[in-house]
Formats: C-alpha cells, sequence, structure tokens
C-alpha cells in the first residue's frame, strides 16, 4: 500500500479516533499513516451487524409469540451465546436452555432473574416484558 | 507517582502495549515493527469445524500474549505476569504496581469497554491496553489503538478484566521486569534473527496444512466450495468474517503483512543485508494482494458478484498469495545474518 493511497473513508471509528496503518513513501520506505476507516471492511462490519439484527428480530417475534422466553431475546440483543451466557450467570448450559422455555421462565425466582438483569443490564420488569427495552 | 509514560499510538494493541512498556524501562529503539518481527507475529490459521461468531475461525496473526513474551524474553529481560481469582486482590496488585510508578499492561474483554463504538464492541477477551496512573477513581489508561489515552473507572476496569468466556483475562496483568542493564543493539541484533527463524517455521513449517502458507492455500480452496456449501448469504458472511480479520482495527492493513514489511526494513539497519530490503517489497506485494482479495470479497459479500466465478477468483487470490509468502519465507530463511 502507499502512502498517498491509504483509504480515508467514513466508518465507525469517526468520533473515536483515526488507526494507523503501515504504508510506503514515495522512496519505497515504510512510514505510518492515520486511516479514517476503509469502505471494504465498513461493508464487512455491516453485513455481519445487519445479520444479528435479523437474530434479534427473529428472537423478538418467537418471545412475542410465546415460543421462546425474553431470554432468548436478550442472548441475540447482547451478541451472546449459550457458552458467554453461561460464563457470566454460572448457570450449565442445559439450566439456560430450560430458562429459554416461557413455562419454565415464568416460574424463575427473583434472585435466579438477577443473575440476567446483571448481565442484560435491564431491569426485572424489562426482562419480563421485552417491549419496555427501548 | 512519577508520571513519565509515553503514550505511542499502534496499529495493533499488543505490539503497542509490548513496544510502550519496553520503552518505559528503557528501550528506547523498541518500534512496532520490531516488537510485532521480534515476536514473531506473523501468521495465519483456518481452524476448521471451530466458529467464531457463527464464522470461520481465522487468525492472521500469533497466539495473543506471545508477541510481548516472546520480544521482551529476545531481549533478555525478565516478565512479571499475573492472573487473579479475587478481583480484590487484583485491584490492589494494580494499584501497587501504579502508585510504584510501574506502568502494566493489562489483558482485556471489548464487550464492556466503554470508550469503544458499539459496533466494534463483540465478546472478544484478547485486548490489550496499558494503566499507567489513577486519579480519584479514575484510572489513566493508554489504548495502543487510540490516538491520545483515556480514562475507566474502577468499575468499569474490572468489569474488562473480568470479561469472561473464550480467552477470558482473568484479570491478568504484565509487564517486564525494571532491570538495570541497558539493552544493546547487539541483543536487539539477535533478537530479530530468532524472530525471524521462529517466523520462517511457523509460516513453513508447521503440519497438518490449516497454519502458515499451507493454510492460505487451505482456505482458498475451501472458499471455491463456500458457494454450493453454504449458499451466497452465509459465504458472504464467512467472507467478511475473513475480511474483518484480515483488515479490521488492529492490523496496519494487509493482515499484518505491511507491518512486517516495515520490520524487515528496520532489521536492515540492524543487519545491513539488502536482501532484507528486496524481501520487505515481496510482503508489500502479499499485503496488497490481501486487499485486492478483500475488494473481491466485499463485491460478494455486498451482492454485487455472487457468481461460481466470482468465488473462483477469490479463492485463487489466496492460492497466490500462499505461493507469494512462500517464496518470501524461503528468501528469510537463506538470510546469512551476521554473528
Amino acid at each position: 500500500m502507499k502512502k498517498d493511497e491509504t483509504p480515508q473513508d467514513p466508518s465507525g471509528l469517526n468520533n473515536f479516533t483515526k488507526e494507523v496503518c503501515y504504508a510506503v513513501d514515495e522512496s519505497g520506505k515504510y512510514v505510518t499513516q492515520l486511516s479514517s476507516g476503509w469502505e471494504v471492511k465498513s461493508d464487512a462490519l455491516g453485513i455481519t451487524w445487519d445479520d444479528i439484527n435479523k437474530k434479534v428480530e427473529a428472537a423478538k417475534n418467537a418471545v412475542l409469540k410465546g415460543e421462546l422466553s425474553p431470554i432468548a431475546y436478550y442472548i441475540e440483543l447482547r451478541v451472546m451465546d449459550l457458552t458467554i451466557v453461561s460464563a457470566y450467570t454460572g448457570f450449565w448450559k442445559w439450566t439456560i436452555k430450560r430458562h429459554l422455555k416461557p413455562s419454565i421462565f415464568n416460574k424463575l425466582s427473583n434472585s435466579t432473574l438477577q443473575k440476567y438483569t446483571d448481565l442484560f443490564e435491564v431491569s426485572i420488569e424489562q426482562l419480563k416484558n421485552i417491549s419496555l427495552n427501548a | 507517582m512519577p508520571n513519565t509514560f509515553e503514550h505511542l499510538q499502534a496499529a495493533h494493541c499488543e505490539n503497542g502495549v509490548t513496544t510502550n512498556l519496553l520503552r518505559s524501562v528503557g528501550v528506547s529503539k523498541m518500534t512496532e515493527p520490531l516488537a510485532f518481527g521480534i515476536g514473531s507475529g506473523l501468521f495465519y490459521i483456518y481452524i476448521p469445524l471451530m466458529k467464531i461468531n457463527g464464522g470461520p475461525a481465522i487468525a492472521f496473526r500469533t497466539m495473543p500474549g506471545l508477541i510481548f513474551k516472546r520480544t521482551a524474553q529476545s531481549l533478555g529481560i525478565d516478565v512479571i505476569r499475573k492472573t487473579f481469582n479475587s478481583k480484590e486482590k487484583a485491584q490492589q496488585f494494580l494499584d501497587e504496581c501504579i502508585q510504584s510508578g510501574q506502568p502494566v499492561g493489562c489483558q482485556v474483554g471489548v464487550y464492556f469497554l466503554s470508550y469503544f463504538p458499539k459496533e466494534y464492541r463483540f465478546h472478544f477477551n484478547a485486548h490489550n491496553l496499558i494503566v499507567y496512573g489513577k486519579e480519584g477513581d479514575n484510572y489513566l489508561v493508554s489504548d495502543p489503538v487510540m490516538e491520545t489515552t483515556t480514562t475507566l473507572t474502577s468499575y468499569e476496569l474490572e468489569r474488562v478484566r473480568f470479561a469472561k468466556g473464550a480467552l477470558a483475562p482473568k484479570g491478568q496483568v504484565y509487564f517486564p521486569k525494571p532491570s538495570t542493564t541497558l539493552v544493546t543493539d547487539d541483543q536487539i541484533r539477535k533478537a530479530i534473527v530468532s524472530g525471524v527463524k521462529r517466523n520462517v517455521r511457523d509460516m513453513l513449517h508447521i503440519p497438518g496444512g490449516i497454519a502458515g502458507v499451507s493454510g492460505i492455500k487451505y482456505t482458498g480452496n475451501k472458499i471455491k466450495k463456500w458457494r454450493d456449501k453454504l449458499g451466497v448469504e452465509k459465504a458472504g458472511l464467512y467472507l467478511a468474517q475473513l475480511v474483518r480479520m484480515q483488515e479490521e482495527i488492529g492490523t496496519g492493513g494487509g493482515g499484518f503483512r505491511f507491518i512486517y514489511g516495515a520490520f524487515l526494513q528496520q532489521a536492515h539497519a540492524f543487519h545491513n543485508d539488502d536482501n532484507l530490503l528486496e524481501i520487505s517489497k515481496t510482503f508489500t506485494q502479499s499485503g496488497d494482494m490481501w486487499r485486492n482479495a478483500a475488494i473481491q470479497a466485499a463485491g460478494i459479500y455486498k451482492g454485487r458478484i455472487t457468481s461460481q466465478a466470482d468465488f473462483d477468483v477469490m479463492g485463487d487470490y489466496l492460492l497466490e498469495i500462499s505461493e507469494v509468502e512462500k517464496k518470501a519465507f524461503k528468501e528469510l530463511s537463506t538470510i546469512k545474518w551476521q554473528k
């Protein structure tokens, strides 16, 4: 990459930082050059988030239809999976899978729910009713 | 507290932490490319069957933690490294270090890293930053990928130091043991040789066909099958993941290949062998090819070009890169190093 070809496209890093790139100057010597972003990778990140948002939307519909408990929605919303939720809450994965069933979720104690609310950073009311989550 | 810590921005977090920590103990010639090259940072691996965020597990650099460890050790500098079960003890240890004027490298998770933009906050636990001071409840933080220093409250810092999941940091801190003897040019010269030799080994001679230059070839052949196997949409997501690993913040562009090119130029200042400058050009070429491949990938994941022929072109890019890098590392392996 040549120094003056270092991309300066808008990206999610704007207002946060510019990033250091390594590129060669006119004499062929490597120098560092700040870049505001590159469209190619902004697009890569963009479609990754589109995919996440689709999963969030699908989980939301499943919760509203009563097929899954709200925990399923918050797992997707927080870009987590069973392994991560298990590591943070200390619950076994199969326990979490049970909690994904609305019938079992509805019987959970507040202290159990608290583990989830701490992780998802929501109130117990928001956990029970996902439409309260702005 | 003697607050003489100097923040230098870097492309990659671990390189940056390594460079800044070594400079803080007097290795004034340390730069990001030297740290990366001495630590044999350049790598490639595609781990089949393993998934990261539902996509392929691909890395363009060596295992987290190795760059700091190898670079410090090659220069004869002892490393202090600690993990903790107790959050209180982790904080207490950190406080004692910074009170004594010792900047400390910390492994952290980025998901709860409050100053990062939301789009970048995935559950990735191998980010590195330096804590170099404390004012009230705020820790002074030097995050090498940022232009300026920043702060985290004690709660925010504890949260990222004790992020959970794969590669959980467990409060890990590390720093070079302060020593009274200065690192000489001769030590740097020798460290460069061992760094290059180890990198030749990692890129050319790891058996199994999924790592090093054969791993790049393996991926190229896989990509050609992705369209049939996964469908265009999922294959596009896989390619996007490849591009993110290759180009996202921290690589210096071209999957770290440009940083390696810079390293070989800087190595030339210590070993007056013009072959290093020539091989550096080959890495620039390789980095450019990786970026051309990324442009091709973007055409696919943006839905502009989606035929099997387009996937074949993408796969062929990697086959070609594999050959270019194989040649470059073979040439590196034949360099007659000065004693």
